[in-house]
This record gives structure tokens, C-alpha cells and sequence, in this order.
């Protein structure tokens, strides 16, 4: 149980020593823990100085949102309560976080689509919230297992979008969000998606910096619009609603604002390059002519085919995405520098991250960029699977 | 040959405490020093319905995620899993790798002439045994049948010590863990069942090591090969 104090310069109110997100990320010593997706949130909440998180039960998230809680029980949390639903959640989270909280919460597959509208609207808000996304499927017949495909409804809603691929990368991630979605140039919200069960329920080595350090806590006197309060109703803009176009502002407002919330987005590269070590993560043989292009757990899955790949005499490399939202073109076209063909591994039926690609790639690469292999509802992907699928690519007829 | 890393996949009843088999398992292979990573998969939470976890143990970084499609080693917690087709994959065995290992919670044979032909010229050997009676005549309860079938497995597999699998138990049972409403309920049950935490632990650590001791002289006696290499300290 912590002590509930005063902030103060040095500390936050359960009396953890701030520290900067660099030192959090990359200095502090940091010790070996064996635990879940679910666990390891709490744990990186825990170290955030978090003002205000909202829940809602849904499988596969429901756990990190009860850990969330407790962490306000605790005292470490300062303002934690249950919405309605969704749809109320993601208003109650736009409410915190224009009111100036450092807010977060977490949602999966139905519960996103239930509360779809608050995500275009918080981008418009240019409030910095994070979403911690555990990825569920959203299509019919009915599934509570992995299955990416609501992110693709995500894309364009104006926020950020960062996918992590396991434990360790979530916690980091989820800490790292809060730096780079504040900073005063960027500062739209950051929805931080992991595959639920494959992250959320999976159990694994993970390393943490001891828990008596938190971030600094945020300041909405940076972020480009004013916190409301009793002199400022939820924004300017929501006062005197562009819609209206009652004057030249409002006029010239609208008709910038939407390309100003994707340019903050583009605006948070170089400190999510910073951050995240890179837009792009790249590993297997440099001058493989084959690539993967993958985020999340497919990328796992992309690892370990290349691995199994190598011991037949293929060489292959692994991208890892590691932001989707800005989409890293430049990072992407560098790294296939003398690569002919191209898979895209993906846990959804649709294949947005290949569309993605290709459209990102148009008119600027020429190779061969094939969309798949793909499962869906919350199939599991094995490497043999990808294997195969390269093999009847590169070597027509003659099968794996 | 022993391998650079080995899939378990346990179909199991809800309830039976796979899960938290699996769990255990990865905790006591990465206490061992080995890489290991353990993960569950279920529909609706119910009693009796099917429910997996797999388990995957390494020399070398585990990236493979989500459900166990070619396992090297597969273990049977409930008869109905063959019987009433109760696990997501069928046959039971679909997908075992060569030189794999089975291991069946049943007191009667349950395997047909044609599935007895299949593993045989795959080389996977195949122990059944009544681990529940085993829990009961350890324990005294069959809600220690997940305790016996863990031991069983790191018998057999002859790479993860005693003192590593009563590192896991440990840590499972006096640390605070998130767990399911259900998961909770029944963990809630075997407490009273055993008054103090520590002769549950105790029972348990029993319960695994002489379903340890009983497998190991098993392997022995089939000729079972070193399935993984001995992790690298």
C-alpha cells in the first residue's frame, strides 16, 4: 500500500520518485519478472503517475482493467471508476483527459466498436489519452480469441497507433506513449494495441525497473488547447462548434483542423523514433531477398519461421512494425533496399496491414507483395503455416 | 535428438487446472534457466468445457505464440477429451511431431488400433495412466490431478529438477496472481479443503514429485530419448 501525500517536486502522491520517461526507459536498473500481458500493464500504470483511468469489462482486456483498479485501491491511481459501457467510457475518458488527467484505458474487439465515435472525436480534441487496444475479434460467429481486424477500423480516426509485440514491448510501449503522446507538438491520443491472449493472457520473462520511480507527471498547461475548467467549457472549438461557421476563426479553423491532427501525428516521429529505438524494428539476414512485413504477434510468428527458414537454406528478414499510425514509408523502403519478395502475415481476414503497405509503396517499389498468409476468428498462425506459404511462392509447384 | 525447444499442448476440462499447470510449468523451465513462455485458450468459462494451455521450453528464444498446432509432447487431462472430441484439435495427437510423447489422465486404454499404428511410426510414445486416482491416493483429492500430470511431464522430460518444479508451485500459490472468477472460486475451495496454504503447497510438491519419480523410471523403461537439450547456465 502506498501513502497518500501531496505531489511535490520530487514526488508524486504515493511517494514514488519522478523520473524522466528516459530514465524510466532506459537507465533505471531493471530485474527479471516471469508474467502476463494483463500484469505487466498494471505494472507500467503503476510507474505513470496516472491521474484518471475508466473501465469496462470485456475478455480479453477485462483483467487489466480489474489490475488497473487495484492500483487505484492502492493509491497510485487517482480517480478510477467503471462507465456504462463503452460508449460512456470513451466520453468519460475525452472528459478526463481534456479536464487535463493523465488518462488511460483499455477496451477489446466489441467493446472498440461499441465506442467507435469517441475515437474520431478525441483525435479532434487533440487530448493526449492513451487506449491500451488487447485485439479480439469483432466478425461473427461470435469469438473471444485473437483476431486484429478492429484496428483496421482504427486507422483512420486521427489518433496514434502503436502495436506492441509482447510483454516487454507492452510495458514499454504503454510508458513510452504517455512521453511521446504529450509532447506539445504531437499531443493527439495513442491507442497501443497488442493481440489480447497471445500478449494479454501469455505468461513470460519480462524486465522492470523497480516500482518506487513514477513519470513526471503531465502538464496541460504544454498541450496546445487549454484544459477546461469553469472559465473554459470543453474547448473553444466545442463552444462555438466549427460546424457553425459563425465567423472567419471558426470558418478557417475547420478547414485546417483535420489536416493539423494528421501532420501532429506525422509530428511524432522523431520522438517515437527516439522512444521506441525506431519506427522499425529489423532482424533475420540483412541482404535476404525475402521480408516479412508484420506487426504484433505476427511478427513473432515471423521470427520463427525465419529461423525454421534458415535451416532450409532460406534467408529471410523480419520488419517489425512498431508504429502503424504515422506509418513508417521511409523506414519501410529502406529496410527492403534489395529485397524481391514480400509477405505480409497477418491475424485478421481483411489484411489491412498489406493494404497498407501497398498503398504506402505505390509508385515508389517495385516487387512482389503478397498478402497473406492470414488466419482469422482467433486461429492460431504456426510457423509452418508461413513456411509453407514462401515456399510455394519462391519455388511454384514444388510445394514446401 | 534432443532439441532446441519443445511445444506441450494440454487439452484439458475447465476446472482441472490445466492453466495453471501450464503456468507452473513455464515458471519452473525459466527458474531451470531455460526460455519458456505459457499461455491459455478457452471459449466461455465452464466446468467440464474444453479448455487448453500450452507450455513452450527452450535453449533458444521462444517467439512461436497462441495454440500448440505441432506439439512435441501432448497431454490428455480427461478421458472426454478423446472421448467426447472436448479440445480443438482432432484427432488429439493431430499435428505431433516425430519422437513425441503423449501422456494420458485415463484408467482405461483409450487408443484405437489405428491410432496405436499412426504414433508408432512416429515414434511418439504414449503413457496412460490414471492420474487423477494417483492425485487422490497422493493428495487426497482430485483437484491435485493438474500437480500429478506436471510432474509427470518433467519426469519424463529429465531436464527440469525437483527443486525448479517446487520453485514454480511456490510461486504460483503464495504469490498474489490474477485468475478468473472461477479460477479464484476453485482456488478458494482447495484452500478450506486443506486447511493451511502450506500443506496445500506441501501436498502438491508431493503429489508432482512422485508423479516425477514414476515417469522418469518410465522413460527409462521405454527407451524414451532425451526430448531437450539441458539448458545452457
Amino acid at each position: 500500500m502506498s501513502k497518500i501525500t501531496d505531489m511535490t517536486a520530487t514526488h508524486n502522491w504515493s511517494g514514488q520518485k519522478l523520473v524522466s520517461a528516459d530514465y524510466m526507459l532506459f537507465e533505471a536498473p531493471r530485474t527479471k519478472h516471469f508474467m502476463t500481458g494483463s500484469e505487466v500493464l498494471k505494472e507500467a500504470v503503476k510507474r505513470a503517475t496516472v491521474d484518471a483511468s475508466v473501465s469496462y469489462p470485456i475478455t480479453p482486456q477485462s483483467e487489466a482493467a480489474h489490475l488497473i483498479g487495484e492500483l487505484w485501491a492502492e493509491g497510485y491511481v487517482g480517480v478510477y471508476f467503471r462507465g456504462e459501457n463503452e460508449f460512456g467510457v470513451m466520453s468519460e475518458v475525452a472528459g478526463c483527459s481534456m479536464a487535463g488527467a493523465r488518462t488511460i484505458t483499455t477496451t477489446s474487439g466489441p467493446g472498440t466498436l461499441r465506442a467507435m465515435e469517441n475515437f474520431a472525436q478525441w483525435s479532434g480534441t487533440r487530448a493526449s489519452m492513451q487506449l491500451v487496444l488487447m485485439a479480439r475479434g469483432i466478425n461473427s460467429p461470435l469469438t473471444i480469441q485473437p483476431d486484429n481486424l478492429e484496428v483496421q477500423y482504427l486507422l483512420e480516426t486521427g489518433c496514434m497507433i502503436w502495436y506492441a509485440e509482447n510483454v516487454q514491448e507492452l510495458f514499454d510501449m504503454s510508458l513510452a506513449a504517455f512521453a511521446v503522446a504529450e509532447q506539445p507538438d504531437v499531443h493527439v491520443p495513442i491507442i497501443t494495441a497488442v493481440d489480447g491472449f497471445f500478449v494479454s493472457h501469455t505468461r513470460e520473462a519480462v524486465m522492470l525497473p523497480e516500482d518506487d520511480i513514477a513519470l513526471f507527471p503531465y502538464n496541460p498547461y504544454k498541450a496546445p488547447l487549454p484544459p477546461i475548467d469553469s472559465e473554459m467549457p470543453p474547448g473553444r472549438f466545442l463552444r462555438d462548434p466549427f460546424v457553425m461557421k459563425s465567423n472567419y476563426i471558426s470558418y478557417a479553423t475547420h478547414a485546417s483542423w483535420q489536416w493539423e491532427i494528421r501532420s501532429a501525428v506525422e509530428r511524432s516521429k522523431p520522438y517515437a523514433r527516439h522512444y521506441l529505438k525506431g519506427l522499425v524494428h529489423v532482424t533475420g539476414t540483412e541482404d535476404a531477398e525475402i521480408a516479412f512485413i508484420t506487426c504484433g504477434t505476427a511478427s513473432h510468428q515471423a521470427k520463427e519461421a525465419n529461423r525454421e527458414l534458415e535451416k532450409l537454406g532460406v534467408k529471410t528478414k523480419v520488419l517489425k512494425l512498431r508504429t502503424i499510425r504515422p506509418f513508417p514509408t521511409d523506414e519501410i523502403i529502406e529496410a527492403l533496399k534489395g529485397v524481391k519478395y514480400v509477405f505480409v502475415p497477418e491475424f485478421n481476414v481483411v489484411g489491412w496491414l498489406s493494404n497498407e503497405v501497398k498503398s504506402a509503396l505505390y509508385g515508389k517499389l517495385d516487387m512482389d507483395i503478397h498478402a497473406g498468409p492470414r488466419v482469422a476468428g482467433g486461429m492460431s498462425m504456426p510457423a509452418e503455416a508461413i513456411i509453407k506459404e514462401v515456399m510455394e511462392k519462391i519455388n511454384p509447384g514444388k510445394g514446401a | 535428438m534432443a532439441k532446441d525447444s519443445i511445444k506441450i499442448r494440454m487439452p484439458a476440462l475447465g476446472g482441472q487446472g490445466a492453466v495453471t499447470a501450464a503456468h507452473i510449468a513455464a515458471t519452473a523451465a525459466d527458474t531451470e534457466g531455460y526460455f519458456a513462455v505459457s499461455n491459455p485458450f478457452f471459449g466461455a468459462e465452464k466446468r467440464m468445457a474444453p479448455s487448453e494451455s500450452y507450455a513452450r521450453i527452450g535453449t533458444v528464444p521462444i517467439y512461436d505464440r497462441g495454440e500448440v498446432i505441432y506439439p512435441d509432447i501432448v497431454m490428455i487431462y480427461h478421458p472426454q477429451v478423446i472421448t467426447m472430441g472436448k479440445s480443438y484439435t482432432m484427432p488429439f495427437y493431430a499435428g505431433v511431431k516425430e519422437n513425441g510423447l503423449i501422456i494420458i489422465n485415463s484408467d482405461v486404454d483409450l487408443l484405437t488400433d489405428t491410432d496405436k499404428k499412426i504414433l508408432d511410426n512416429l515414434n511418439v510414445k504414449v503413457l496412460t495412466k490414471d492420474f487423477t486416482q494417483f492425485a487422490i491416493d497422493e493428495a487426497g483429492t482430485e483437484l491435485a490431478t493438474n500437480m500429478a500430470m506436471l510432474g509427470a511431464l518433467f519426469g519424463a522430460l529429465g531436464t527440469v529438477s525437483k527443486p525448479a518444479i517446487e520453485e514454480g508451485i511456490k510461486d504460483r500459490f503464495l504469490k498474489k496472481y490474477t485468475a478468473s472468477g472461477g479460477t479464484a472460486t476453485l482456488d478458494s475451495v482447495i484452500e478450506k479443503k486443506f486447511k493451511k496454504k502450506m500443506d496445500l503447497i506441501q501436498k502438491n510438491l508431493d503429489t508432482a514429485s512422485a508423479a516425477f519419480d514414476l515417469t522418469a523410471a518410465w522413460a527409462k523403461e521405454v527407451g524414451l530419448e532425451p526430448m531437450l537439450e539441458a539448458p545452457k547456465k
